[in-house]
């Protein structure tokens, strides 16, 4: 944590914490007062700079030069306190380290790659709704958002079949660990032992099933593009984020599909929406919400000065409702041209497993609309809470067959 | 200003106009041109601005890096010799006129 009194002049203060339960359960007039209070502004509450305009956040995250992650992209700067576990080799690292590592990961998740999985993900999707047409009523998250992902990912990773219970548990602690000390992150980190000892296990060469994408990033060592010391990190960076994410945006569109049954009728009418309706419950949703950078040197950003070492406080979803770039910003329209927005970041860091997000949200919601003729939200949905992604605990829905 | 074609499956064209700096695809999105989706935003991650460069102009544009090369072959239509991601492209003056096809399906 930055203890710089070196505030540039102009830079408006704001008192908000957004890291508190407050925030988390109706962060969208937090997100407006930030946005309108000026391109740059600074959080007094943790000494951070802040931007959630569109300009500013593509602007940083473009920047990787000035805007560093190898500092970390969560509070803690790693110059001056030691992380809470190894860095990530991809996450937080800045080129040139960043660029061979994120070469082996693009590979295992190319386009290529998904023509291969695309099947699988299609009729593990269809399992599903055979299931949730019989139960009827369910939770969309637990029955749905985790357990479809769940059937799957874990099985594309080569993951065996015990301990997969400590997967959702391990995301949220390394999603909580980016913020800042508050009882989120020192609860989720004073529990993890267990949950760290498991991933550091699966990581390993011999634990991974051939064929699957840990034994792809392993046969990389082979190839001379990494060593055998950083394979295990990588699959580590798979288990941190390739699972909570995508539970959190299938949990997104449902979620809007669910409240919005306009936009489900015209999905139904034209199941092609279906990808984009999951990209539009990207950004409408942006379930990871913030990250941070870390400057390298001085740098003026939209006329403000920042100086060396500060932290930088991105607000992606506040970034995805600015009404400088979207029309209609705080409508969730399955038809709109999302291209562009920041839901997976953007730059050398974007989203390396976006691919097999999109497929999965596509293959999911095209067998919903298929066989779904509408989506009842039957309770009171319950928010789950942490320090950067944003989603349900439960959400109570009733379907009706098609 | 540059002027850039992007011609439809069915034949049909669509005259482009560049802003100084941009990507063939970033004009193709800005003028809300159905047929390129660049789900990445032009990252060069996703392979969804796929076009077929007009034999006429393949050789004039700059050669690809590894990384567009490696993602056209995952591209959802066929990979042909003339293929290129339109995020790849930065349109300058000598590009005024480029046509570009687009495939039949970028997903």
């Amino acid at each position: 944590m930055s203890a710089s009194g070196s505030v540039a002049s102009g830079v408006p203060h704001l008192d908000v914490d957004p890291f508190a339960m407050g925030f988390f359960a109706d962060p969208y007039p937090t997100h407006e007062r930030l946005r309108e209070a000026g391109p740059v502004v600074y959080l007094d509450q943790w000494n951070v700079y802040g931007v959630a305009r569109y300009a500013e956040v593509h602007a940083v995250l473009n920047d990787p030069a000035t805007f560093c992650s190898s500092r970390g992209v969560g509070l803690s700067d790693f110059k001056k306190e030691t992380p809470w576990r190894p860095p990530s080799l991809i996450l937080e690292a800045d080129p040139p380290a960043h660029t061979r590592t994120r070469a082996v990961l693009s590979k295992v998740l190319s386009p290529t790659v998904m023509k291969q999985v695309r099947d699988r993900f299609a009729a593990a999707a269809e399992e599903r709704v055979d299931v949730l047409l019989e139960q009827r009523s369910f939770d969309a998250v637990a029955d749905l958002a985790e357990a479809y992902p769940l059937s799957i990912f874990p099985d594309a990773l080569g993951l065996k079949p015990e301990g997969r219970e400590h997967l959702i548990p391990y995301a949220s602690v390394v999603f909580n660990a980016f913020g800042p000390p508050n009882e989120l992150r020192q609860e989720a980190i004073a529990r993890s032992a267990p949950h760290q000892a498991y991933v550091a296990k699966q990581c390993q060469r011999e634990n991974l099933a051939p064929g699957g994408f840990g034994a792809c990033i392993h046969a990389q060592v082979d190839e001379g593009a990494i060593t055998a010391t950083e394979a295990p990190l990588l699959v580590r960076s798979l288990l941190s984020a390739g699972l909570d994410t995508t539970v959190n945006g299938i949990g997104a569109a449902l979620y809007c599909l669910a409240r919005f049954p306009e936009q489900w009728q015209r999905l139904r009418a034209d199941i092609t929406l279906a990808r984009n309706a999951f990209e539009e419950a990207v950004r409408f949703e942006s379930p990871v919400q913030t990250f941070f950078r870390t400057t390298t040197r001085e740098v003026e950003l939209s006329g403000a000065r920042i100086g060396e070492g500060e932290k930088v406080l991105m607000f992606l979803a506040a970034a995805n409702r600015d009404p400088r770039r979207w029309e209609r910003p705080d409508s969730y329209d399955i038809t709109r041209r999302t291209s562009g927005h920041v839901g997976f970041g953007s730059g050398i860091h974007m989203c390396v497993g976006q691919l097999v997000a999109r497929l999965e949200g596509e293959v999911m919601l095209t067998a919903l609309a298929r066989r779904v003729a509408s989506i009842e939200i039957a309770g009171e949905p319950k928010r789950r809470f942490n320090n950067t992604l944003r989603g349900l605990d439960s959400l109570p829905v009733t379907i009706i067959p098609a | 200003m540059p002027t850039i074609s992007f011609v439809h499956p069915d034949s049909n064209s669509e005259r482009v106009e560049v802003s100084d700096g941009e990507s063939a695809m970033q004009a193709a999105t800005r003028h809300g041109l159905d047929g390129i989706l660049a789900e990445c935003g032009g990252n060069a991650m996703c392979a969804t601005c796929h076009v077929y460069v007009d034999d006429a102009w393949v050789a004039r544009l700059p050669a690809m890096a590894e990384d567009e090369d490696a993602l056209l072959e995952g591209a959802a239509a066929e990979r042909l010799p003339n293929s290129r991601l339109s995020c790849q492209i930065k349109i300058t003056p000598e590009l005024d006129g480029l046509v570009l096809r687009l495939p039949k399906r970028q997903v």
